[in-house]
């Protein structure tokens, strides 16, 4: 660690489009940070803002982030945080004019530099890429993209560090982003701050391992850890800052006076969580052996982190399709005691007997019974005898007949008054149909995919 | 003697289309090599009957005291494809820990100290 050298503060304000509204303007507010960055989208997020946008042309992105920019934008232009989110999803420039305009609202035209990262989305360019022999072919199945062509909602390469590193250099104050990697949220800050070059491996993997601590949000400070977890206080809990340093270590710590906890094992267990095989940890920018990383108590809510060893990045990005894969339907009703669970069973045999004689066909009838054993299936033993309530909770789907996932949506409410007794619970009215994405990795040469990056002043 | 992995582990899952990752932590580096005997492929695969339908990997972090699983063809279809309450296999880690293993009575003794900062 470079002696006497304060490290680069990078905060974690958000790990999913719906984590805590407070945790960014608490990261901003509750003490000093240089850079606060945000992870809006999972896989299933991209094809949701997808049709938004189909309903509309103006909308796509992440839409807390502009209210969010709302509340926090005067104190980071102030106090020199810059912000760093993939909050762009599937519409970044529209998200840009919306920040835009939240910046001249509040009293900043002029002084405001807003940056935005497109190229990521293939959507428009997916016959144009087949033609020219970038097969995009299912990296786990290997079946061509054909075969589900006509029902694909969204694509999107994985951007990694570089322009966001080039935002960062024109001056970008809040850069904004679609479908970048998680961790080069965290990497890129890193690598303009130090000035490591694209072949510095070994920083890079470490700053990867920065990036995965970060990517969850609290969950590296408390957030569902298995140790001593009655002892947090999690309504006022800190998310992960890394203070990074230019030789590649760092620690892992939080504002003081709020509250969860970063340990060796809050740490840890964010490490291992979604993890592959270890040694090889793939990114855009590198590849990381989580098998060299070093973990260290320094001090209270300090963990430091070093040793971590990578190796250079491959030629591909990775590619998330996602493509409509049917439709499915969740029922519930609750039963009291006395015999809770055997009623909730008598209203499954009820429903699946009704279903049938309508002739509907399913995919799939999956049954839980929610109290008597459902999460952990036939690990958790035969129920109790004289459980207070069980929640049976019945779920069907289709690959094609949304018909007839509908029609099971109106069977549910028929065991309010036909079924078995102290049937309750059902005040939230019919069940939705939803419809079911699937997702369908594949690669692309990074030569296919040119990111671009614009800043403008407010 | 005999204890549950919830007395020396602590663990978090996630996932990865139907694939299930259980990250198993010893509570303590004593524990380690305990965990890398007893808790095999074989016997996760068994104790997760019912569930996992796929074959069990295990990945060795010998440097973060952890084992890493991938259970495969573990969540009804995956993501937004699962029925499942637990479509993300999230509560698998603490389902791990149900497991009873043979802890060697010389190190019966470290148990109660979960105190992760207790660690050198």
């Amino acid at each position: 660690m470079s002696a006497g050298a304060r490290g680069v503060r990078i905060a974690s304000g958000q790990g999913f489009w719906g984590d805590w509204l407070e945790a960014p303007v608490r990261q901003v507010e509750a003490g000093p940070i240089d850079y606060l960055v945000m992870d809006y989208l999972a896989e299933v997020t991209m094809s949701i803002l997808q049709k938004q946008r189909s309903r509309d042309r103006s909308q796509g992105y992440a839409r807390d982030f502009v209210p969010l920019m709302g509340r926090i934008l005067a104190t980071c232009i102030d106090e020199g945080v810059r912000v760093i989110a993939n909050a762009g999803g599937v519409n970044p420039l529209s998200c840009r004019d919306s920040v835009v305009q939240v910046a001249r609202d509040a009293g900043y035209a002029g002084r405001a530099c807003i940056g935005v990262i497109t190229g990521d989305d293939l959507m428009d360019r997916l016959d144009e890429l087949l033609v020219q022999g970038v097969g995009l072919r299912n990296m786990e199945t290997g079946e061509p993209l054909e075969a589900v062509r006509d029902r694909i909602e969204s694509a999107n390469a994985y951007l990694g560090a570089a322009p966001m590193i080039e935002a960062l250099r024109q001056g970008a104050d809040v850069v904004i982003a679609g479908r970048t990697t998680d961790t080069a949220l965290t990497y890129a800050p890193m690598m303009f701050e130090h000035g490591w070059a694209s072949d510095e491996w070994d920083k890079l993997a470490a700053g990867v391992v920065a990036g995965h601590i970060n990517e969850c949000g609290a969950q590296a400070t408390g957030g569902n850890t298995g140790v001593d977890w009655e002892s947090i206080d999690y309504s006022d809990i800190g998310y992960p800052i890394i203070e990074s340093y230019a030789d590649g270590e760092f620690v892992v710590t939080k504002h003081e006076g709020l509250g969860g906890r970063v340990t060796v094992a809050t740490v840890t267990e964010q490490l291992v969580y979604e993890m592959g095989d270890p040694s090889e940890y793939i990114t855009p920018d590198c590849v990381a052996d989580f098998r060299t990383i070093q973990l260290e108590h320094q001090s209270d809510d300090r963990v430091r982190v070093h040793g971590v060893r990578g190796g250079p990045a491959t030629d591909q990005l990775k590619v998330s399709i996602s493509y409509l894969a049917g439709y499915k339907a969740i029922g519930r009703m609750t039963y009291s005691w006395p015999d809770a669970y055997e009623k909730a069973r008598a209203a499954d045999r009820t429903i699946r007997a009704r279903l049938d004689r309508l002739g509907l066909r399913f995919d799939e009838i999956y049954t839980e019974y929610l109290g008597a054993g459902a999460c952990h299936g036939p690990l958790a033993g035969p129920p109790r005898a004289d459980l207070p309530e069980v929640e049976l909770r019945i779920g069907v789907k289709h690959s094609s007949d949304r018909a007839a996932v509908d029609r099971f949506t109106r069977e549910i409410a028929a065991l309010i008054l036909a079924g078995p007794p102290t049937a309750t619970g059902f005040g939230g009215g019919r069940p939705r149909v939803q419809e079911m994405v699937a997702y369908w990795p594949a690669l692309i040469p990074k030569t296919r995919v040119q990111p671009r990056v614009e800043v403008e002043v407010a | 003697m005999r204890v549950r992995l919830l007395q020396i582990a602590h663990a978090r899952s996630g996932d990865k289309g139907d694939t299930a990752n259980v990250g198993l932590i010893a509570l303590r580096p004593e524990f380690y090599p305990i965990l890398l005997k007893e808790v095999t492929c074989e016997r996760v695969k068994q104790h997760f009957k019912g569930i996992c339908q796929g074959p069990v990997e295990c990945y060795e972090l010998a440097n973060l005291n952890a084992l890493n699983f991938l259970l495969h063809d573990s969540l009804g279809g995956g993501g937004t494809l699962s029925l499942r309450t637990d479509a993300q296999g999230k509560t698998y880690g603490a389902a791990l820990l149900r497991m009873e293993i043979e802890l060697p009575d010389e190190l019966a003794g470290l148990i109660d100290g979960r105190d992760p900062e207790g660690m050198p």
